[in-house]
C-alpha cells in the first residue's frame, strides 16, 4: 500500500474513530467473559497507531480506548474475528496488524525463518561429513610429545 | 570549568586509546618488549581518564550545571538526587560515555586478572580493546559530545524523561552495557588469537570466564529491563519483541551459543573457527544494536535520513570492525586445526546442534527486526512485525534447544551411546510428563502449548538433577554425600544451575501466557471487581504531590474470600515537564502469582473523584520469568569461578 494512501486512511480513521464509538452499555459487555477474552486476544494483534510500538491492548491512548470499544461493539454485533481484523485493515492498512499478512512483500519474512533453519541444518550436515573425512585422512600416530600432552589433558579432564 | 576538564580528559583518553591500540599491537608483531610492556600502564591511564571524565559529567548533573547542553536537556533542579545521577546515562551522549566507562573498566579488569596471560597475548588483547575504544571515542567526541556548552546557560533544565525516573532504570542500562561491552573482551581475545595464529585450548580457556561474565551481566540487564517494562508501563506484559529489546536479545542468543562453543573448543579443540566467528558476531551484534537504538532508524527511516551523521558513523565503524575481523579470519582460518574426531552422537555434535539452532533463532529475530525497516526504506509500504509473528517463528526453534538441554549433559565427549542416554533419562521424561499433564488439570483448563512448556521445563529440571546426582555418587568414594556435592567442579554445578534457571523461566512463560486473567473495567468508588478469586474494592482516588510531579493515587482493598489481604495504591502521575501521564502499577507479588492493578484515565476528566478506567490482572508464576533469569545468572557466576581458570596462574608463568 502506498504510504500516502495509508496515512490518508489513518487520518480518516482518527477522525471517524470517536464518531463510530458509542458508549452504550459497556459495563454489561465487560461482564461477558467470552466476549472480553475475544476482545483481549484481538487487541493484542493490533497496533495502536498513535503510540510508539504498542498494541491497543496495552495502550491507554484515546485511540486505543476507542478502538477497543469499537471492537466490543463489533463482537456484540456478531462479527467474526476475521471480519473485525479485515475492517481494521481497510481502515488503517496492513500497518495496523502485528502479524503481517502473507503476501508478496512479506513472503521473505514468513518463509525466511524456515529457510534459515534448513540452511543451518544442511550446512551442519555437510560440515560434519566433510570434517569426518578430513579428520580420517589427517589422522596419524601421535608423536611422543603429543602423546604426553594428550595424556596430561585427559588426566585433567578426568580430574574434573 | 569542570565540564571542560572532563572534555579534556576524554580527548586525552582518545589519544591514550590510540597509543594502546597501536604500539602494543605493533610491538607484539615485531617482538619489541618495550612496546609490548606499554599495554599495561596505558590501560591504567586510559581507565583513569575515562573514569575522571565520567565523574566530571556526573558532577555537572549533581550541581545542576544547566550551561551544559546535555545536562539542560536531561535534568532539572527538582529532580531527586538519585535520578540526577542516573540521568547521566538518561540520554544519547551520556549513555555512550557510560558505555565507554564500562569498556575501560573491562580492559582494566583484563589487565588486573590476567597475570597468567603471556605478555604478548595480553598486549594484543588490550591493544584490540584500545582500538575499539578509540573508534567509540571518536564517535563521542565528534558526534555526541556530552560536555558541549550552552552559552548563555539556561536557568532551568528540561527534565529526565519521566519513564526513566524509576529505580529499575537506574540499574538497567549499566547492567545491559556491562553485558554488551563485555563481549568486546571475548572479541578482543578472538582477534588476539587470530593475530598470533594460536587458536588453542589455552585461548579458549582464557576467553571462557570473560564471556560468561559478559553473559551474566547481559542476562541480568535484559531481565531488569523486562521487569521494569512490566511494572512501569502498566500493560502487564513482560516482553514485546520491540526492536530495542531485540537489539539486546540478539547478542544474548549468540553469546549463549559462544559459551557453549567455547566449552567444546577448550575441552576438545573442536569448532575453533566457528567459536572465533561467534565471538566476532556477538560483539558485532552489540554494535548493530547500538546502531539501531542510537541512529534513530527505529523511530522512522526518515528521521535517520534527515540527520544521518550519527547513524552513518556507527555504520562505518560497524563495517570497519566486521570487515577487518572477517578479513583477519579469512586469512587465518584455513590454517586452524580441526580438533579431535567425534561421532554423530557426542557432546560435540549436540553442542554444535545447539549452536546452529541458537544462531538460526538469532537470524530469525534479526530478520523480523530489520524487515519492516527495509520495506519502508524501499518505499514498499509500512508493515508491523510484532509479538504474534515472533512468537510464531521463535518458539518452534526453541523447542528442540530445550529438549537437547536435557540430553547433552549425559552425552560423552567424542562418542556417546544413544541407548545409554535413553536408559539414563527415561525416568526424567516420565516424571516430566506426569507434571505436564497434572499442572494444567489443576489449573482447570487443558492447554496443549502450556503442557508442552511444562513438559520441557520438567524435563530440564529432572535431567539436570539426575545428571548431577549420578556424578555425585560416581565420584563419592568414601566421602559423605554432602562432601561429594560440594566437591563438584564449579563449572559443572554452574551449568546445571543455569539450565534449571531456564526451566524456571519456561514455567513462568508457559503458565502466565495461558492462565493469566485480565479485566479492563470502569469503576466508581465503592465498587468491587473480581479476578480469579481476588476481589478489588475501589476506595477512590486522592491527589498526591511528588517532588516533580502531581499524582492521582488510587486506593484498592485486595481481599480473597472476604479476608482482607492488603491495600494497593496504583498511581497516575503527571510530571511537570511532560504532557504524557505515567502509570505506576501497584503489584502484590508472590511466588505463585502476582495481582496487579493499574489506573487508566478518569472517565470524565473533570471528575477525578468519579469513575476511573481500571485494569486488574491475575498473573500466575509471572515472577518465575525473572527469577529464572536470576538463577541463570547465578549459574554463570558460579561457573566463572571454577578452579581451573585460576590454577592456570601457576602453569601459565612458564609460557610467558
Amino acid at each position: 500500500m502506498k504510504p500516502f494512501f495509508s496515512s490518508l486512511l489513518l487520518v480518516l480513521g482518527l477522525i471517524s474513530g470517536p464518531v463510530f464509538a458509542s458508549a452504550t452499555n459497556e459495563a454489561a459487555l465487560a461482564d461477558d467473559p467470552v466476549a472480553e477474552k475475544r476482545l483481549q486476544e484481538l487487541s493484542k494483534e493490533l497496533r495502536c497507531l498513535v503510540c510508539q510500538n504498542e498494541t491497543i491492548a496495552g495502550s491507554n491512548a484515546e485511540l486505543a480506548v476507542d478502538l477497543r470499544r469499537e471492537i466490543r461493539g463489533m463482537i456484540r454485533d456478531g462479527r467474526s474475528d476475521r471480519e473485525i481484523l479485515d475492517f481494521m485493515v481497510t481502515r488503517y492498512g496492513d500497518f495496523v496488524l502485528y502479524r503481517p499478512p502473507v503476501k508478496g512483500i512479506t513472503l521473505l519474512l514468513w518463509v525466511g525463518p524456515l529457510a534459515l533453519l534448513l540452511i543451518g541444518i544442511i550446512a551442519m550436515r555437510s560440515y560434519l561429513k566433510r570434517r569426518s573425512s578430513q579428520v580420517a585422512s589427517a589422522s596419524r600416530p601421535l608423536s611422543a610429545d603429543e602423546a604426553r600432552r594428550a595424556e596430561a589433558l585427559l588426566k585433567e579432564m578426568n580430574d574434573k | 570549568m569542570i565540564p571542560e576538564l572532563g572534555h579534556f580528559a576524554l580527548i586525552f583518553s582518545a589519544i591514550v586509546a590510540l597509543l594502546l591500540g597501536t604500539l602494543p599491537l605493533i610491538g607484539a608483531h615485531q617482538g619489541r618488549p618495550a612496546w609490548i610492556a606499554l599495554a599495561r600502564p596505558a590501560t591504567d591511564v586510559f581507565a583513569l581518564l575515562v573514569t575522571f571524565s565520567f565523574l566530571c559529567l556526573t558532577w555537572a548533573f549533581i550541581a545542576n550545571d544547566f550551561s551544559v547542553v546535555y545536562v539542560a536537556q536531561h535534568s532539572n533542579s527538582l529532580l531527586p538526587i538519585e535520578y540526577r545521577i542516573s540521568a547521566v546515562w538518561g540520554g544519547h551522549e551520556g549513555s555512550l560515555l557510560l558505555w565507554m566507562l564500562m569498556m575501560s573498566w573491562w580492559a582494566l579488569a583484563v589487565r588486573l586478572f590476567s597475570r597468567q596471560l603471556p605478555d604478548v597475548m595480553l598486549a594484543r588483547v588490550l591493544g584490540t580493546l584500545g582500538l575499539v575504544c578509540f573508534g567509540f571515542l571518536l564517535f563521542i567526541l565528534f558526534t555526541s559530545n556530552p560536555f558541549e556548552r550552552l552559552l548563555p546557560g539556561v536557568a532551568e533544565g528540561r527534565d529526565l524523561n519521566p519513564l526513566l525516573q524509576d529505580p529499575g532504570l537506574i540499574i538497567h542500562p549499566p547492567l545491559l552495557y556491562m553485558g554488551y561491552v563485555g563481549f568486546s573482551v571475548a572479541y578482543a581475545f578472538a582477534i588476539a588469537a587470530l593475530l598470533s595464529g594460536k587458536l588453542d585450548a589455552a585461548w579458549a580457556r582464557w576467553s571462557r570466564p570473560w564471556t560468561t561474565a559478559a553473559w551474566v551481566f547481559l542476562t541480568l540487564g535484559i531481565a531488569m529491563g523486562s521487569w521494569w517494562a512490566y511494572y512501569e508501563l502498566g500493560w502487564g506484559g513482560w516482553w514485546f519483541w520491540d526492536p530495542v529489546e531485540n537489539a539486546s536479545f540478539m547478542p544474548w542468543l549468540i553469546g549463549t551459543a559462544l559459551m557453549h562453543s567455547l566449552a567444546a573448543t577448550e575441552k576438545r579443540g573442536s569448532f575453533k573457527n566457528w567459536t572465533v566467528l561467534l565471538a566476532i558476531s556477538a560483539f558485532s551484534l552489540s554494535l548493530l544494536g547500538t546502531f539501531l537504538v542510537r541512529s534513530g532508524v527505529l523511530t522512522s527511516v526518515h528521521a535517520f535520513a534527515t540527520d544521518p551523521t550519527r547513524g552513518i558513523f556507527i555504520l562505518i565503524f560497524l563495517v570497519a570492525v566486521v570487515g577487518t575481523s572477517l578479513a583477519l579470519f579469512a586469512w587465518r582460518a584455513p590454517s586452524v586445526g580441526l580438533g579431535g574426531k567425534f561421532g554423530l552422537v557426542s557432546r560435540e555434535s549436540l553442542l554444535l546442534t545447539n549452536n546452529v539452532l541458537l544462531v538460526v533463532s538469532c537470524a530469525t529475530v534479526l530478520l523480523g527486526t530489520l524487515y519492516p525497516l527495509l520495506i519502508d526504506a524501499l518505499g514498499l509500504g509500512k508493515i508491523s512485525v510484532g509479538p504474534p509473528y515472533f512468537d510464531a517463528v521463535f518458539v518452534p526453534v526453541m523447542v528442540p534447544v530445550l529438549f537437547l538441554m536435557g540430553i547433552a549433559p549425559f552425552a560423552r565427549w567424542k562418542e556417546a551411546s544413544l541407548p545409554e542416554i535413553q536408559r539414563a533419562v527415561r525416568w526424567a521424561l516420565a516424571a516430566a510428563a506426569v507434571v505436564a499433564i497434572a499442572l494444567p488439570l489443576i489449573y482447570g483448563e487443558w492447554k496443549t502449548l502450556t503442557a508442552l512448556g511444562i513438559l520441557l521445563a520438567g524435563w530440564i529440571l529432572f535431567t539436570a538433577g539426575l545428571n548431577f546426582f549420578q556424578r555425585v555418587s560416581a565420584t563419592r568414594g568414601e566421602r559423605s554425600l554432602l562432601a561429594s556435592v560440594f566437591s563438584q567442579p564449579a563449572s559443572f554445578a554452574g551449568m546445571h544451575l543455569a539450565h534449571i534457571g531456564v526451566a524456571v523461566f519456561v514455567v513462568g512463560v508457559a503458565m502466565v501466557s495461558s492462565y493469566e486473567e485480565e479485566k479492563d473495567v470502569k469503576m466508581a468508588p465503592g465498587e468491587t471487581v473480581e479476578v480469579s478469586g481476588y476481589s478489588f474494592t475501589f476506595n477512590g482516588v486522592q491527589a498526591v504531590q511528588g517532588p516533580n510531579y502531581q499524582a492521582a493515587q488510587g486506593e484498592f482493598d485486595l481481599s480473597m474470600d472476604g479476608r482482607f489481604i492488603r491495600k494497593l495504591n496504583p498511581e497516575k502521575r503527571n510530571y511537570f515537564s511532560s504532557s504524557m501521564p505515567m502509570t505506576e502499577a501497584a503489584i502484590d507479588a508472590g511466588l505463585w502469582r502476582d495481582v496487579y492493578v493499574s489506573l487508566g484515565e478518569p472517565i470524565n476528566p473533570d471528575q477525578p473523584e468519579g469513575e476511573w478506567a481500571v485494569r486488574v490482572y491475575y498473573k500466575p508464576f509471572v515472577d518465575w520469568i525473572w527469577g529464572g533469569c536470576v538463577i541463570m545468572s547465578l549459574g554463570g557466576l558460579i561457573a566463572m569461578f571454577d578452579r581451573r581458570y585460576r590454577n592456570r596462574r601457576k602453569t601459565g608463568g612458564k609460557q610467558a
